[in-house]
């Protein structure tokens, strides 16, 4: 991709990132906080696609950035995805309580 | 036959197919996370998309040449699963805040570090060639990640309470800050207008960066964290995105730059709820100058009056006949986890024929959502809990307001002091209310270090002591009556 497709892509990319996300209630915004934060985790990749060369160059130094480069980013990925579950879990909808006739009493 | 299924699994245009799938499950998801039922749902289809995103990289031709390189991934992503589990795993929900602050530091310090790592290898022995679109890119992922890793972690360490939560500032800071980044900005143009030395300059810039990440979190004070959180959160989004730019990985460019809009968009909902612009948070001025005038002017307001204090019994009383009682949490009931405590109380109260509502101030505890978390988690049915502009209303109907260790979103010092640092602010109008019980450990001023005039008010009563045992007493007491 040449520079200009990818600006573009990356202006796309904005435009959904606002209209997703302005519509999240507030009650979720700590959840959506972290869930973004996993996804950014994604520069994980990264870390994979540059890891081969250190490793042809006999780079050693460049292969422990990079070991830890990658695990940094699993770290965010697994550890972001799960804690948003869990926070996501407390969200249960209680069954509604019967107040139709005991009210008052 | 294995031959052909190999080629066409490497084939760049299936591993492009696998990227723009993943792309669209992590917008599902995302939309999935805007409503309450869909959330979890969301949450688990944007983990597949990263799944098939991972997968797909390692397809890629050339990725994994060698049994060498699958070893080192295999260290790495085994290393980070065990960290990464367990951590989020036992993490307390009221630790929540400071773990996706810490989640966010790593994700910052992998660009920062893959981006050193492509400098070294682009330039090994002095001298080199790269383009400069994607020297450019890494340069800003290598600056912003290292930023970004290190606020983060200033943060967390405030939010642990390693730290502490006051604003920490050095004389001259503006002169240090300035500096970092003339030498930051200074490295990195040296790098791109082509040196010779780039190993050293590329040090040169995360090192400055890193110092500059420090310096402009420890000045802000514990109140403004999490719009820094999320700040550096969509800072993060950035870098990954230019990172994506430098490598040519359209996943890359396309997630990051959705956490990025997303991140932008929750600091400024935060920033409007404190009544704060994003700038002058990081200026860092709240807890500095303008703490000192509110500290002032606090003085002078409500010098005069004095606090009345009560008992859980007398406070107990109180609550059992009133009509209706509105709790209001903030961070002091989740310092003191005493959100069960809260539910066993409202029921106690509800068995009574006493209605009860909760009041979630946008900002209550450290984040957007922190409360409904908290409360989720006590089991408290969602429909009671009421935000900010549906419940103002009613205070005026309300006999008890019961705030359990929240102090600025009652401040009624936003409404009529002009004065006020936090004039201005939407608040939770407690005071309207026909009388208020405050539980609190101390007469200690909140986190945005302004005076509370609501507790010196006539009508107000203080409960001293922690937000837990309080309530647990308070609990006890309506069982006797």
């Amino acid at each position: 991709m040449d520079l200009v497709t990818q600006i573009g892509v990356l202006v796309l990319a904005a435009f959904v990132g606002f209209e997703v996300i302005s519509k999240v209630p507030n009650t979720l915004h700590t959840p959506l906080m972290s869930g973004t934060n996993a996804i950014h985790g994604i520069v994980l990749l990264g870390g994979l696609l540059v890891i081969g060369e250190a490793v042809g160059a006999d780079d050693v130094l460049g292969q422990v950035i990079l070991v830890i480069a990658i695990a940094f980013g699993t770290i965010n990925v697994v550890g972001g995805f799960l804690v948003t579950d869990r926070m996501l879990g407390m969200f249960k909808r209680k069954p509604e309580p019967k107040t139709d006739e005991g009210e008052g009493s | 036959m294995s031959l052909l299924a190999t080629s066409f699994l490497e084939n760049h245009n299936f591993i492009d197919s696998l990227y723009i799938l993943a792309v669209i499950l992590f917008i599902v998801g995302l939309r999935g996370l805007a409503g309450p039922r869909t959330a979890v749902r969301g949450n688990q289809i944007a983990a597949v998309g990263m799944a098939i995103a991972f997968v797909a990289t390692l397809l890629q031709h050339g990725v994994v040449p060698n049994g060498h390189t699958a070893i080192l991934i295999a260290v790495g992503v085994v290393v980070g699963t065990a960290v990464g589990i367990p951590a989020a795993r036992n993490v307390k929900m009221t630790a929540m805040p400071q773990m996706v602050a810490l989640f966010n530091g790593v994700g910052g310090g992998a660009v920062a570090l893959i981006a050193w790592a492509e400098f070294r290898r682009r330039f090994p022995g002095g001298g080199g060639d790269w383009y400069t679109k994607s020297m450019i890119a890494s340069l800003f992922a290598a600056i912003i990640g290292s930023i970004s890793f290190w606020g983060s972690n200033i943060a967390f360490g405030k939010l642990q309470e390693i730290l502490p939560g006051r604003p920490i500032k050095l004389p001259g800071q503006q002169l240090i800050n300035l500096v970092l980044l003339v030498i930051c900005v200074g490295s990195a143009a040296a790098i791109a207008a082509g040196t010779h030395s780039q190993a050293l300059f590329i040090l040169g810039v995360l090192v400055a960066a890193g110092i500059l990440g420090n310096m402009v979190v420890l000045p802000i004070g514990g109140a403004d964290m999490p719009v820094v959180i999320s700040l550096l959160n969509a800072f993060t989004g950035l870098s990954a995105a230019a990172t994506g730019i430098a490598l040519n990985n359209f996943a890359l460019i396309v997630a990051g730059t959705i956490v990025g809009a997303s991140g932008s968009i929750l600091t400024n909902l935060m920033a409007v709820a404190m009544n704060r612009s994003v700038p002058s948070i990081i200026a860092g001025g709240f807890g500095g100058g303008g703490g000192e005038a509110a500290a002032g002017a606090g003085a002078g307001a409500g010098g005069g009056g004095t606090a009345r204090s009560t008992s859980a019994q007398d406070a107990a009383i109180q609550l059992a006949y009133a009509r209706q009682v509105v709790i209001v949490p903030g961070y002091g009931m989740a310092v003191a986890q005493a959100q069960h405590a809260v539910r066993e109380m409202a029921l106690a109260l509800e068995k009574k024929g006493v209605e009860v509502k909760y009041a979630i101030h946008p900002v209550a505890g450290r984040m957007p959502g922190h409360m409904n978390v908290l409360l989720a988690e006590a089991d408290v049915p969602y429909d009671q809990l009421k935000e900010m502009d549906d419940i103002n209303p009613e205070f005026g109907r309300t006999d008890v307001s019961l705030i359990i260790g929240a102090n600025d979103v009652t401040n009624p010092a936003a409404n009529n002091d002009p004065g006020s640092p936090i004039y201005g602010m939407p608040i939770l109008e407690v005071d309207k209310s026909q009388s208020v019980i405050v539980l609190k450990r101390s007469m200690n001023s909140g986190f945005a270090g302004i005076d509370n005039p609501l507790f010196y008010d006539p009508k107000t009563a203080m409960l001293f002591g922690d937000a837990k045992a309080s309530v647990s007493e308070i609990t006890a007491e309506l069982s006797n009556l």
